[in-house]
């Protein structure tokens, strides 16, 4: 394979957004669907490509495949090169991202359909393809960082898409800013590990850590601080707000950035800095704690939110914190040497991303399936939606299969690798593992509260007041082709994802298809779920129990949950406006014009009002001065005099 | 002797400015073109340096040296190393860019461009000078255009600022001039290479070192700015044209830093040392409180001038920290910001004068009316928070990278995540403003403000373009700004 | 007793004093004028005084000197106090505050 395929990989889609930015919507603005072709083109090329990368990295010895890297930047002995780096987490990724991105891509031709902006989404689509590609491909922290903030951009621009609507900008806002926070932490730790090791190589650092060349308290918090970037871009508590206010932006983009891709970044970068994480104890423990919290924390508020998109954004969170949790688990047998180093670190970057990969499919599937649903009734408000299972029955299949998946039934690609984490979380964590099973059940309700008041009962309205493309009159039909046919394809990968060997691949090991069967576990958590979507038939769709009556008996959870704990009154009310804005800035703002710049119109004023008073020494008599240099010149001679 | 560049671009706006004030019965469209035309072969004459420039030399080239006050021994001496080639590069272009700036000025044209020029004669003089009291002298002319153009083509309380700003800056001077002398005392010449090289601390007492290091520092301090002598800055800022303004942020801190650089730490690289915690410390205090300040402003301009309070606290930041890539990062942060704060002003200047409001409350979902600056203004402002791609990322991510390399100021690596703090808040601040101005519905009383035309496209794509370019490659300006910054190094014992 | 160099001497600082409490305590402008002029010719006798005592031929020169400025600074000055006379109808220089703030 010729060393430029992965950088065409991330070249085609960029040159896209160029072509789209420079020359399609500055003069062939008439016909915008041309962004939309170069787009699929670009990206469709770069599935192949990868598929192509895949195949090399599979035949390759150790899978690694290696790249040429060039410098950058030289100044002194400080040497910053960039290169890329293949291997079976990078090509796995790159298959993950090209496809879900292509398939979304497919779908937003009908979604954006008309809308104004439709050569800007496509550059930005373009664009942010391009750099979610050249961070997987990175080989060194700086040029994942540039990508890293890069990736964080296009989602700020398209959550801002519609920015006429005030609650669009200020979700792209606040995404970025608590991001940013996060990334705060991680760019201290990677300036922090270069400055005792002397190098951004990830490779390099990789060998460095298990090698034992890097001291333990040096790694731990290095790792953590890695893990705070990936807290903000994966929506892990506590950062976790942005995530379900960013369902803003246009719903592909959601499913593309939102579920499937940017946001299982962080959970690609605690598995790309694995090594570094299972080096010390205390960061694979707040890994898998951080995650295995979020997970139920978030699934939560997902049982009570009426915004399908929000519910599913939280259920987003819950599972990237599955994610989290599997990878921390393992790291925590790891470190505690319950699993031996070389089978471990293939182990939990297979676990970890395993799921991520199942996820991408299901979830950007559920996210096109409540686009869909929008594209028919104009709203994402399920209390207004019902009986949707006739109008749409292809939305209605697909959106079936993904919850299904989600849920965790056999044999569709979410059970595959659930099964995979609660098992370790099992061995190696019991406390988070019960807590993960409580979440199985809540994913179950929560999938089906949305799948039973959307699809079954009776139409109960919709709303064509506002809603995402909006230049649409919503009437109840199915949609369009080219958006059903990638959730089609989309269907078959959410039920087949699991059975690929992505596992092994990425160095742990699959279960074979029966065999999965025999764990007693996988018995245990589908009679969760079970229970769960029957409390949920219960509930919404036989309606054996009262909504009503149970909300009222849990009335305190219930405002606790649909008020997101006020950690958005926290964050915003609070910490930013009363503590940080209105107080400790204005309190330094006040420092500033009556101290500082006081003191300054003081010496000013002093030097005016001294004048006002020495002036008047000043009498303006020629013969006074004269008196005074007479005076002057005696005292001149008596000093001569005296001291001589 | 060689082709006489330096004397070239440093005196030829001065050219320009008089003939200007000579040109008889010009239109305003004319002078214009004049002056457009001087700042451009101005611009073009030291692009053309950069290329000629011979990038594995150190020290100076380009020199010209001649005697101007043999009594005092003082020369004219001219010349332009690594550190001061990119500065020059940037006050050529931002000079040419804010003669574009100005095309709408209609009141008393003819004095405004020969001001206008006269100035960049003074920031040229000052970045080519290797002459300790020629740098002084051009330091100086500068004050007066800045005086004029502030009290009589601002806005506001334009003669108040103005006033201000020459106060300030007068007693910064008389600082410096009072080291100035010390220095030619005891090292008995003017010559900044030849004191740089003599090791003139080891020949004087500590204490007097000292003294002439603080007496120069705050010189140069006042123009930065540093904390607390920065007040002037967000009035200045604020009732200057758009073109001063651009000039002021772009150029004239610049000058601050280069000459804390050049003077102060090279020929004081012990005393530097000694106190650097303190000044990094000081530099800290810069980023952040001008940062938290900048949360508290609601007047665009001020908010801009904030922000470069902070930002400059990355220079000191970098310079203090006493490493070769962080003092690299801090000449590409002053090179950076000098073109990030020049368009964000420039664009601040465009929008007031479409809409005739500066108060961010009062505006709102312009990017509808002026697709074209809102675009131009967010990547400015992405720019300005350091986002990857964009040259302050570049500049910053070297001011922290050379920060915590740094052996030679202990507990650095505190101070630069503290640094680091720096960059979240900006974010705040300015995602805050592009929100505020830019999003939400479009305002009816805004209905029919036209965007940027043909000129303005112009100005602010070519100032983009360079952003994207260092910020993509900033090898580009690094490879120079280092045979600069090594000769530092090696006086530091690195 | 003769007549020596500290007499001259003596007779100048005496003229000088004189001519430094008119020039200073007197308000007609005319008197003041006159006081310098006493000052002046003060000075000019110890110039000479030097000369014929020291040998020093500066000091004779000087004394010219001294006697041309004299004679300029009282027409100068004399003009101008007939022009602010003119105008203001007095040459009381407490009076004359123009220039003052």
């Amino acid at each position: 394979m010729p060393s430029g395929v992965p950088l065409a990989i991330f070249l085609l889609p960029f040159f896209s957004f160029i072509v789209i930015s420079f020359v399609i919507r500055p003069f062939l603005n008439s016909k915008p669907q041309l962004s939309g072709y170069i787009t699929i083109t670009s990206i469709g090329t770069s599935l192949i490509l990868s598929l192509w990368v895949l195949a090399e990295v599979s035949s390759a010895p150790g899978h690694m495949l290696s790249m040429p890297d060039y410098e950058w930047l030289v100044i002194g002995d400080t040497v910053i090169r960039f290169g890329v780096t293949v291997d079976a987490l990078a090509a796995i990724m790159l298959i993950v991202v090209t496809s879900v991105s292509l398939l979304v891509q497919v779908y937003s031709q009908g979604y954006m359909h008309g809308d104004p902006g439709y050569s800007r989404y496509f550059a930005f689509m373009s664009l942010f393809t391009a750099f979610m590609l050249g961070l997987v491909l990175a080989d060194n922290l700086i040029i994942l960082y540039v990508f890293w903030e890069g990736v964080g951009l296009c989602s700020y621009l398209l959550i801002g898409f519609w920015f006429h609507r005030p609650a669009a900008a200020r979700a792209a806002t606040k995404a970025f800013i608590v991001t940013r926070i996060g990334d705060f932490g991680f760019l201290a730790a990677i300036l922090f590990l270069y400055f005792k090791t002397g190098t951004f190589d990830i490779g390099e650092l990789h060998h460095l850590a298990l090698a034992g060349a890097i001291g333990g308290t040096v790694l731990t918090w290095a790792a953590i601080g890695v893990f705070s970037g990936a807290i903000g871009k994966s929506a892990q508590f506590p950062l976790h707000t942005w995530l379900p206010d960013a369902m803003e932006g246009p719903t592909p983009v959601s499913a593309l950035i939102h579920a499937a891709t940017m946001v299982a970044a962080g959970i690609y970068l605690v598995a790309r800095m694995f090594p570094i994480f299972a080096s010390s104890l205390t960061a694979v423990t707040t890994v898998a704690a951080i995650g295995g919290f979020t997970a139920i924390f978030a699934a939560t508020m997902g049982l009570v939110m009426n915004d399908i998109k929000r519910v599913l954004a939280y259920s987003t969170i819950s599972q990237l914190g599955y994610m989290m949790l599997g990878l921390g688990v393992v790291g925590i047998g790891v470190a505690n040497d319950a699993i031996s180093l070389e089978v471990g670190l293939g182990l939990g970057v297979a676990v970890g991303i395993f799921h991520l990969f199942n996820h991408a499919f299901f979830k950007s599937l559920l996210f096109l399936g409540a686009g869909s649903v929008n594209h028919a009734t104009g709203t994402f408000d399920i209390r207004e939606m019902g009986g949707l299972r006739k109008v749409m029955p292809w939305t209605y299949a697909t959106f079936l299969i993904a919850s299904l998946s989600i849920v965790g039934i056999w044999p569709l690609a979410g059970f595959w690798s659930k099964e995979g984490i609660l098992d370790h979380a099992w061995d190696h964590q019991t406390a988070l593992f019960f807590l993960a099973m409580i979440t199985v059940f809540m994913t179950a309700f929560y999938m089906f509260r949305l799948v039973f008041l959307t699809f079954a009962g009776e139409y109960r309205g919709g709303n064509a007041g506002h809603g995402g493309a909006s230049a649409h009159a919503p009437s109840l039909r199915e949609s369009p082709l080219m958006m059903v046919a990638p959730m089609g394809l989309l269907a078959i990968l959410a039920v087949i994802s699991g059975w690929l060997p992505v596992s092994s691949f990425l160095g742990g090991k699959s279960e074979s298809f029966f065999g999965a069967l025999a764990h007693p576990m996988a018995w245990v958590s589908m009679v969760l779920a079970g229970l769960g979507i029957l409390l949920a038939y219960a509930l919404y769709s036989a309606r054996w129990l009262s909504v009503e009556s149970l909300r009222r008996r849990f009335a305190p959870l219930h405002t606790l949950f649909s008020r997101k704990y006020w950690f958005d009154e926290l964050y915003e009310r609070v910490i930013v406006v009363r503590v940080l804005v209105d107080g400790i800035f204005a309190l330094l703002n006040w420092f500033d014009t009556r101290i500082v710049d006081g003191v300054v119109n003081g010496v000013a004023g002093g030097t005016i009002a001294a004048g006002r008073v020495i002036r008047r020494l000043e009498t303006g008599q020629l013969q006074v001065y004269g008196i005074a240099i007479f005076i002057g010149v005696l005292a001149i001679v008596a000093c001569f005099l005296i001291f001589g | 002797m060689d082709f006489p560049y330096l004397s070239i671009i440093v005196f030829l706006p001065i050219i320009g400015a008089i003939l200007i004030a000579l040109l008889p019965h010009a239109d305003p469209r004319r002078i214009k073109l004049t002056a457009a035309f001087f700042t451009l072969v101005t611009f073009a004459l030291s692009l053309s340096l950069f290329f000629m420039f011979d990038q594995s030399l150190e020290g100076a080239q380009f020199v010209e040296r001649a005697s101007w006050i043999p009594p005092l021994d003082a020369q004219y001496f001219l010349g332009i190393d690594g550190l001061s080639l990119p500065m020059l590069i940037l006050a050529t272009f931002l000079g040419f860019i804010a003669v574009l700036v100005s095309w709408k000025i209609d009141l008393r044209v003819r004095e405004y461009f020969a001001w206008l020029l006269v100035l960049e004669t003074g920031v040229l003089g000052v970045f080519c000078s290797l002459d300790l009291l020629l740098f002084f002298l051009f330091w100086e002319v500068e004050i007066l255009p800045m005086y004029l153009l502030i009290s009589i083509w601002g806005t506001g309380r334009k003669e108040y600022s103005a006033m201000k700003f020459v106060i300030f800056t007068l007693a910064g001077s008389a600082m410096m001039l009072a080291g100035i002398l010390l220095l030619y005392f005891h090292g008995g010449t003017f010559d900044m290479m030849e004191l740089a090289g003599m090791g003139l601390e080891g020949a004087i007492s500590t204490l007097l070192a000292t003294a002439i290091f603080f007496l120069l520092f705050i010189g140069y301090a006042v123009k930065l700015p540093v904390f607390p002598f920065h007040t002037w800055l967000p009035d200045a800022h604020t009732d200057a044209p758009t073109a001063v303004s651009v000039i002021l942020a772009g150029i004239l801190l610049k000058m601050g830093g280069y000459a804390i650089i050049r003077v102060c730490v090279s020929i004081f690289p012990g005393v530097s040392q000694d106190y650097a915690v303190l000044l990094v410390a000081l530099a800290l205090v810069n980023i952040l409180y001008g940062a938290a300040v900048t949360f508290r402003q609601r007047d665009l301009k001020r908010l801009i001038a904030y922000s470069s309070i902070s930002h400059m606290g990355y220079v000191l930041l970098g310079i203090f920290a006493l490493s070769q890539v962080s003092m690299t990062g801090a000449t590409l942060q002053m090179f950076s910001h000098g073109l990030i704060t020049g368009l964000l002003f420039a664009l601040v200047g465009l929008v007031y004068n479409k809409t005739h409001v500066r108060d961010i409350t009062q505006l709102g979902g312009l990017a509808r009316r002026m697709p074209i600056i809102a675009v131009v203004f967010s990547v400015a402002g992405l720019a300005a928070l350091g986002l990857p791609g964009t040259s302050g990322f570049a500049a910053e991510f070297l001011v922290f990278l050379g920060s915590f390399k740094s052996t030679l100021v202990d507990g650095i690596q505190t101070y630069a995540i503290l640094g680091i703090v720096g960059i979240v808040l900006t974010a705040g601040y300015i995602l805050w403003l592009l929100q505020r101005v830019f999003y939400g519905p479009a305002k009816a009383q805004y209905d029919g403000v036209p965007d940027a035309d043909r000129l303005e496209r112009f100005t602010i794509f070519s100032m983009v373009a360079v952003i994207m370019l260092i910020g993509i490659y900033p090898a580009v300006l690094t490879d120079i700004i280092k045979t600069g910054v090594s000769p530092i190094m090696a006086s530091l014992g690195l | 007793m003769t007549v020596g160099l500290e007499h001259f001497l003596i007779l100048s600082a005496i003229l000088f004093s004189i001519g430094l409490y008119g020039a200073l305590a007197k308000r007609n402008a005319v008197v003041i004028l006159m006081s310098i002029e006493i000052m002046l010719n003060a000075v000019n006798i110890a110039m000479v005084a030097f000369w014929r005592y020291g040998h020093l031929i500066t000091g004779q020169v000087f004394a010219i000197f001294i006697m041309v400025v004299a004679a300029a600074e009282a027409a100068v000055g004399l003009a101008i106090i007939i022009s602010i006379y003119r105008s203001r109808e007095t040459v009381d220089v407490e009076k004359i505050d123009l220039m003052k703030w």
